[in-house]
């Protein structure tokens, strides 16, 4: 029999559906790869075999009663530790919200649900999704189940949706929720081996997913290739009036319309993305990215986005700019964690908890944010970031005047080792410079596997697309994904 | 602009996060490495560029002025709101005396 863990979301919803095995077989298989792969990875913060089988019974009896099984029947997912849902801890891996269960349903995970998911558990990040590593959450690192080849080495899952990355690459679920800020589902998915799709700011609705820079959160799919992202980014989808930034617009049939077939179609290569001193097998990977587009009928165009450079300062003004203002409701009063000295006041309280509650990751990062919102440097900061923002936008959209897509690397370098760039907070953030711009122009982006290191690690290109046009970016990274035939997998060590 | 221990130790009392000395001797060189490394954004021209304020064009919808139009974000969830509180009593978020 076939092992069920190695298939993803389009053939376990096929096969259910055919009837070739029943969702309770399939949910079974990876709650036991979940169970067994917790110690050494520790993926999960909280794992919810329970849930993950009544959904697939629900899914075998309407199967039975002829019923429709919906988009993602049968499908078990991981879900990011971002989204609330209802009565299971929702801690966005912090100590602060330990034991916080809501007592609601993000729309995404809901939107999940009633297309016939069911949730596997809740997958570690970094805390508050700051972090490109997955070291800074409260519940302990994540550890990568990839290795360099003879090295027993741990390498980072990549952030800060590493719980989510390495869950889907060790075959610990077909797919998984992230959410991206600044490059958080693309840099893990590149780190990984796996496949990830940032949406346009304003698809998927961000109402119950944990706030980090609103302007910036976007929640998307993690999956094995494209056509398992697109059918679960449709799931995903669509306008809610709960979230007052949501796109009222409908979802297309992104699956239906996929097409490799790029012909008539123009990508454009951003010179300034060409770096000094870059990884020589990162180049390399990009030029072959370039011949497989062309080869699946593309013109290749130069073009230029000149603020490229400022876009990672721009980010690290306004990220935690908004981040300060959105973690001020963690105050020990309505829910999480409390901190009360002895004869201590109401401030006292505020300032204890949310010194024990919060990283130093997230405490820098409010620390930043504070003082660039604060009386006497707004002006100079946070205008002045937001002022650049609006730059590297209109960058994109004149490039756009020239092509349909962008093709870039979606990381620097390879998946690095844990504590290789905790001590220093600047060499952790360059970690996100090809994927920062799209984040902060709100344009929709994917990383696709294309490649191994010479160490045997995945490297992964990036597609950025125009606002609201995930199909270009979806079917350029299935051109690139048919050529790359990418078929590696970490060596199952756990 | 650079900042010393005691504009930090200012800034985490306005953040209402309590830092001990040692942590402030720590934070001053990491937050200054940063706030050098994004005052490069002062090199940008930006004289006539207005700061962005939407990063997809949307527009503000209003709702209709019906209490309760929708179930899940309406009142009457007293209970669901107090019940991941530290210190609910009462039917009220419990907090140290405030008023001598």
């Amino acid at each position: 029999m076939t092992d069920l863990t190695e298939l993803g979301v389009a053939q376990i919803r096929d096969g259910v559906k055919a009837g070739d095995f029943t969702a309770v077989e399939v949910a079974e298989a990876f709650n036991a790869n979940v169970a067994a792969a917790q110690e050494a990875l520790n993926a999960f913060i909280v794992a919810t075999p329970e849930k993950a089988l009544e959904a697939a019974q629900a899914t075998d009896a309407k199967r039975a009663k002829g019923e429709d099984l919906g988009k993602m029947g049968g499908v078990p997912i991981g879900m990011k530790d971002l989204f609330a849902t209802f009565d299971v801890q929702t801690t966005a891996a912090s100590h602060i919200l330990e034991g916080f269960k809501p007592q609601y349903e993000s729309t995404v995970s809901q939107n999940l649900w009633n297309a016939g998911a069911g949730m596997l558990g809740k997958l570690n990040l970094d805390q508050f999704a700051m972090g490109s590593s997955n070291e800074t959450s409260y519940f302990g690192n994540v550890i990568s189940p990839w290795r360099k080849q003879g090295s027993n080495a741990q390498l980072a899952p990549g952030g800060s949706s590493g719980g989510s990355s390495a869950a889907v690459a060790a075959r610990l679920a077909p797919a998984a929720t992230g959410t991206d800020t600044g490059g958080s589902i693309r840099q893990p998915a590149a780190f990984t081996g796996t496949t990830g799709i940032k949406p346009t700011y304003g698809r998927c609705s961000r109402w119950g997913v944990v706030a980090f820079a609103s302007s910036l959160d976007q929640a998307g799919p993690m999956a094995k290739d494209t056509r398992d992202c697109a059918i679960m980014l449709e799931a995903m989808a669509g306008f809610d009036p709960k979230d007052a930034t949501s796109l009222d617009l409908p979802v297309p049939n992104w699956e239906e319309l996929l097409s490799a077939d790029l012909s008539g179609k123009t990508v454009g290569i951003p010179r300034e993305y060409r770096m000094d001193g870059m990884d020589a097998e990162i180049v390399a990977l990009w030029d072959q990215g370039v011949a497989w587009l062309k080869d699946a009928g593309a013109k290749v165009i130069d073009i230029s986005l000149p603020h490229t450079k400022y876009a990672l300062p721009t980010y690290y003004i306004i990220a935690p700019a908004e981040a300060s203002s959105n973690l001020a409701r963690y105050d020990g009063v309505r829910y999480g964690l409390r901190d009360l000295p002895e004869g201590a006041n109401l401030q006292d309280m505020y300032a204890a908890t949310r010194a024990a509650g919060f990283g130093e990751e997230v405490k820098r990062r409010i620390l930043i944010g504070t003082y660039v919102l604060s009386a006497g440097f707004y002006d100079a900061y946070y205008t002045q970031a937001q002022k650049v923002r609006t730059l590297i936008s209109q960058d994109f959209q004149k490039a756009f005047e020239e092509c349909d897509v962008i093709l870039a690397p979606t990381t620097p370098t390879p998946a690095f080792a844990l504590g290789e760039n905790v001590d220093d907070p600047l060499s952790m953030y360059l970690n996100d410079v090809f994927s920062v711009p799209a984040s902060l122009a709100g344009l929709p982006a994917m990383s696709v596997p294309a490649g191994l290191s010479k160490d045997g690690l995945p490297l992964g290109l990036q597609i950025i697309g125009k606002s609201f046009d995930e199909q270009g970016v979806l079917n350029a990274g299935l051109a690139l994904e048919a050529r790359a035939q990418f078929t590696a997998k970490p060596e199952k060590w756990w | 602009m650079s900042v010393d221990t005691a504009t930090v130790a200012k800034i985490a009392s306005l953040a209402r996060i309590k830092v001990t000395e040692g942590e402030l001797e720590a934070m001053v060189p990491e937050l200054n490495g940063i706030l050098n490394w994004v005052e490069q954004l002062g090199e940008v021209d930006t004289s006539n560029v207005e700061p962005m304020t939407a990063v997809i064009p949307n527009t503000l919808r209003l709702r209709e002025d019906v209490v309760d139009a929708d179930p899940l974000t309406g009142g009457g969830k007293r209970e669901e709101v107090l019940a991941n509180a530290p210190v609910a009593e009462h039917g009220f978020f419990g907090v140290p005396k405030v008023i001598e």
